[in-house]
């Protein structure tokens, strides 16, 4: 395949995504919209009476009907202008700024984490069926299977701060003796290696700690599980009887043809795995007081902050919409034959 | 060894604890004549949404930056309760900004007379001419500060008047009580005008986008660092001229959400304080060693159950009285409460105080709640949807449940209803449309007759079971600017106590503490009205 047709077919599949973008600008601002309660009486604050309710609601241009409404928020969007979150009293562009990287940190880190651990956990456990590390394979997802998210957080935090003290308190990012690092990337362990700074690397990482095990425990068991029954499918498929009859030495077997025959679905199983994570990161975030973008949207939720949770959705489409892309990518790399018949 | 005392070593310039380059940039740029001072932390579960009080969507958890940030006129003093913890004073109201004052015999024109050496924090002296801009714009800008303005009868710019640099008089439309102790709450703050005026735009005259993010006071703490969604932190303002010098140099207000972690934050000792812990904390945190546990109860706050008048069976008196004799006040005290507060419940039959609040002649009891119910057209019970607010879970949820019970044994048939924040202030305080919930209001003003004005008068915010009483509206619209001295002042209000009991659509449970956790090397702390940390009086024990 050039290189040519690859990148059109890379921009056709971003033009398609605009579409998608716009349905779900347009679902969100309508839901929004339904949610019950009205913003402006909470945001009029402890004692308003109805004329300062209705001067807010005028304020916040809720009292326009609302196509015109829509129009200003697109406006607004075309300008890259998010509105401001009521409840921070921020802007939306800076709030996800600042909450999206702390956010990602985490994700990312328990995806890779994951990643690292699970998918050997599960080639060893389908190459040697019903041995210790299969029997471990399928304790761990088990375990993570059937342990909540935010019971998970606080097992680990009573054991490893509060009893043994070994992790530092739980009080977000960084401890109070330090400063975030320059933002560059906005990941803190990153930003501190960039500025060459271990002391605040290693804080920064002591704090990442507990959070990033509890997610990774949480994801570990769908992608070993997912490896471990891909392998076993891929190992028992034809072609890689015929290669080893063929004479192919067993690692060669192993890698080359079941392990990336085996990625396709641990792929996707990965993709799924970090909506998952997004979704479950706000309770980790909650625990872990990790200023994050999950506990931002769902308090915002709570207190019908139209531009914050507009903003929320549009930022967690435009990151399905290029974690999509990226995974179609990935499956090209990996796997030739995907499109070759469109 | 704990953090608190790793930074008190810092700062005290300890050389023996190697700090790496990267150490806290704060430390570093530290005044000299700090070295000897120390840091506090203090954890809550809000959130500080902006450093502006008067500022349109600015939270509850926010004001305490008014309070620490910001001088008023005058202040409240401070008493010791029973248990030896303190409290805010609201008889005694003390100077803060103005060294004196003075009141025309009428009660009509107030006059004071600024401290001589108050200064903003950038060294500009603060003049008459600064506070009348501040309380122009508390008037003015609408919402909460405007309402809270109106209820010491400030109303309009007119009212204040910068006589010259160092006087300032406001005039009243008449006399009223609430007048002065309304200039201590957190909404009167005085703010750098001329900092302000040079922010303002034409769009944003009173530079509210300026003042959201960079406050402009000059109170006892300035804010060194806001991280919106993490933290706050206080600088000491080394010329404070409006009171004594605070304990601490520096006062790090961080954002904890979930409570579990903060118990076990304060438990390890890695925080100083816990602010306003929930219950069963503060009874099994009293029980430990290392940590102190101050509960106050909140002045003039009542959790209650509410009966809609505009839900018809509620509409018969004895209705109300059969649910108020129906509910197991007792297991509700224990089980949602903790046996924390006071229990408003049990009182003797008739009004011999005017203190508020006071218990309620209510308490268990079937018998009388059937031969109640029986008299009425819902002698078989009727249904009705029992709703709290989601935010007051912590309480409304078990005491829901155990009303649902009581209601359940004379027939009421009750379902229970969640209903999320914003939801909650929209359907239930503004449109008052819920025929049975769980309620709770408490005043800044100390005064019943000023708690009766927000709650029992119809068409007001508390009163959201649409209670209207023409000789309830009568005696509040007497009382509420009558002086405590007045004869007519407790005649007045055993009259109103006594109707509320009889009418009893607001059932009083219990009244609420507030809860403080901190660690034994903290001392200082008091309680307020406004049920946030007021960071000045802490010192190190």
């Amino acid at each position: 395949m050039s290189l040519a047709i690859k990148s059109r077919r890379v921009g056709m599949r971003l033009l398609q995504a605009i579409p998608t973008i716009f349905g779900i600008l347009v679902v969100c601002f309508l839901l929004t919209r339904a949610l019950p309660g009205d913003p402006a009486a909470y945001f009029a604050g402890q004692m308003a009476d109805a004329e300062s309710i209705e001067a807010v609601r005028k304020n916040l241009g809720l009292d326009k009907p609302m196509p015109i409404q829509f129009v200003a928020y697109v406006g607004d969007l075309a300008q890259g202008e998010l509105g401001t979150a009521i409840s921070t009293g921020q802007s939306v562009t800076s709030e996800l700024a600042t909450r999206l990287p702390a956010s990602l940190e985490l994700t990312l880190g328990a995806l890779l984490l994951a990643f690292v651990i699970a998918v050997p956990l599960g080639v060893m456990a389908a190459t040697r069926p019903n041995s210790w590390i299969d029997h471990l394979c399928r304790f761990l997802v088990t375990a993570g299977v059937s342990l909540p998210i935010f019971f998970t957080g606080l097992a680990l935090m009573y054991v490893f701060y509060y009893l043994l003290g070994w992790a530092p308190a739980p009080m977000g990012r960084l401890d109070l003796l330090y400063l975030p690092p320059d933002p560059v990337t906005g990941f803190y362990t990153i930003d501190a290696l960039i500025a060459g700074d271990w002391e605040v690397f290693r804080a920064a990482l002591a704090q990442l700690a507990l959070p990033l095990i509890t997610l990774t425990l949480f994801v570990l068991a769908p992608i070993a599980r997912m490896t471990r029954a891909a392998m076993l499918q891929t190992l028992g498929s034809e072609f890689v009887r015929t290669a080893r009859a063929a004479g192919l030495s067993g690692h060669r077997v192993l890698i080359t043809y079941a392990f990336r025959n085996a990625l396709l679905p641990v792929v996707t199983t990965l993709g799924m795995v970090f909506s998952f994570l997004l979704g479950a990161n706000v309770l980790v975030e909650k625990v872990f007081a990790w200023p994050g973008i999950g506990s931002f949207a769902v308090e915002a939720l709570v207190v019908s902050d139209y531009a914050a949770v507009q903003g929320f959705v549009l930022c967690m489409a435009l990151l399905f919409v290029g974690l999509n892309l990226l995974i179609d990518v990935i499956y090209t790399l990996i796997d030739p034959r995907v499109g070759e018949e469109s | 060894m704990k953090r608190r005392d790793f930074l008190g070593g810092a700062l005290k310039g300890a050389t023996a604890l190697s700090l790496g380059a990267s150490v806290l940039p704060l430390l570093k740029s530290m005044p000299a004549q700090a070295a000897t001072s120390d840091t506090a932390v203090v954890v809550f579960g809000g959130t500080v949404n902006s450093l502006d009080i008067h500022r349109s969507g600015t939270n509850r958890d926010s004001y305490q930056v008014a309070i620490n940030c910001y001088d008023r006129l005058v202040t409240f003093g401070t008493k010791t309760l029973d248990d030896g913890s303190l409290s805010y004073d609201y008889d005694n109201v003390e100077p803060e900004l103005a060294e004196s004052w003075e009141i025309s015999e009428d009660g009509t024109v107030m006059t004071f007379t600024l401290r001589e050496g108050a200064t903003f924090w950038d060294g500009k002296p603060v003049t008459a001419h600064d506070v009348k801009w501040s309380f122009d714009r508390a008037v003015s800008l609408g919402g909460f500060p405007t309402v809270q303005m109106k209820a010491g009868r400030f109303t309009s710019p007119e009212q204040f008047e910068a006589v010259d640099d160092r006087t300032f008089r406001i005039t009243l439309p008449f006399p009223s009580k609430l007048s002065l102790p309304d200039l201590a709450t957190p909404i009167p703050i005085v703010i750098n005008a001329t900092v302000a005026k040079e922010e303002a735009t034409d769009d944003d005259p009173w530079a509210t986008d300026y003042l959201h993010r960079n406050p402009a006071g000059s109170g006892a703490f300035k804010v060194n660092r806001w991280d919106p969604g993490q933290q706050l932190v206080y600088e000491r303002n080394e010329d404070w001229a409006s009171g004594p010098k605070p304990g601490f140099q520096r006062v790090i207000v961080r954002e904890i959400p979930a409570q579990s972690t903060r118990r076990a934050l304060i438990e390890r000792g890695n925080v100083g304080i816990s602010q306003n812990i929930p219950n069963k904390d503060a009874k099994e945190l009293a029980e430990k060693s290392g940590v102190k546990v101050v509960s106050t109860p909140i002045e003039n706050c009542i959790y209650s159950l509410c009966t809609n008048l505009n839900f018809e069976p509620f509409q018969d008196k004895r209705v109300r009285q059969a649910v108020a004799w129906a509910i197991p006040y007792q297991a509700i005290f224990e089980q949602a409460a903790y046996s924390q507060g006071v229990p408003m419940w049990g009182g003797i039959a008739g009004v011999d105080s005017i203190a508020w609040p006071q218990p309620s002649p209510y308490d268990y009891n079937l018998e009388k709640a059937k031969e109640l119910l029986s008299q009425t057209d819902y002698k078989d019970g009727f249904d009705v949807p029992l709703s709290f607010s989601l935010s007051h879970a912590d309480w409304a949820e078990p005491a829901a449940l155990l009303i649902q019970q009581g209601l359940g044994k004379i027939g009421i048939r009750t379902t229970i209803e969640k209903i999320p924040g914003a939801n909650w202030r929209t359907i239930a305080l503004v449109e008052k449309k819920l025929p049975l919930h769980m309620e709770n209001f408490g005043g800044w003003l100390n005064t019943p007759d000023y708690y009766f004005f927000w709650a029992y008068i119809k068409g007001n915010l508390f009163n959201s079971y649409n209670y209207g009483d023409p000789e309830m509206a009568k005696l509040v619209d007497e009382t509420l600017d009558m002086p405590m001295d007045d004869p007519r002042y407790a005649p007045n209000v055993t009259r109103m106590i006594e109707m509320a009991f009889e009418d009893i659509p607001r059932i009083p449970l219990w009244q609420p503490t507030l809860n403080v956790a901190m660690s034994p090397d903290i001392q200082g702390y008091e309680y307020w009205f406004h049920r946030q940390m007021d960071v000045r009086p802490l010192k190190p024990a």
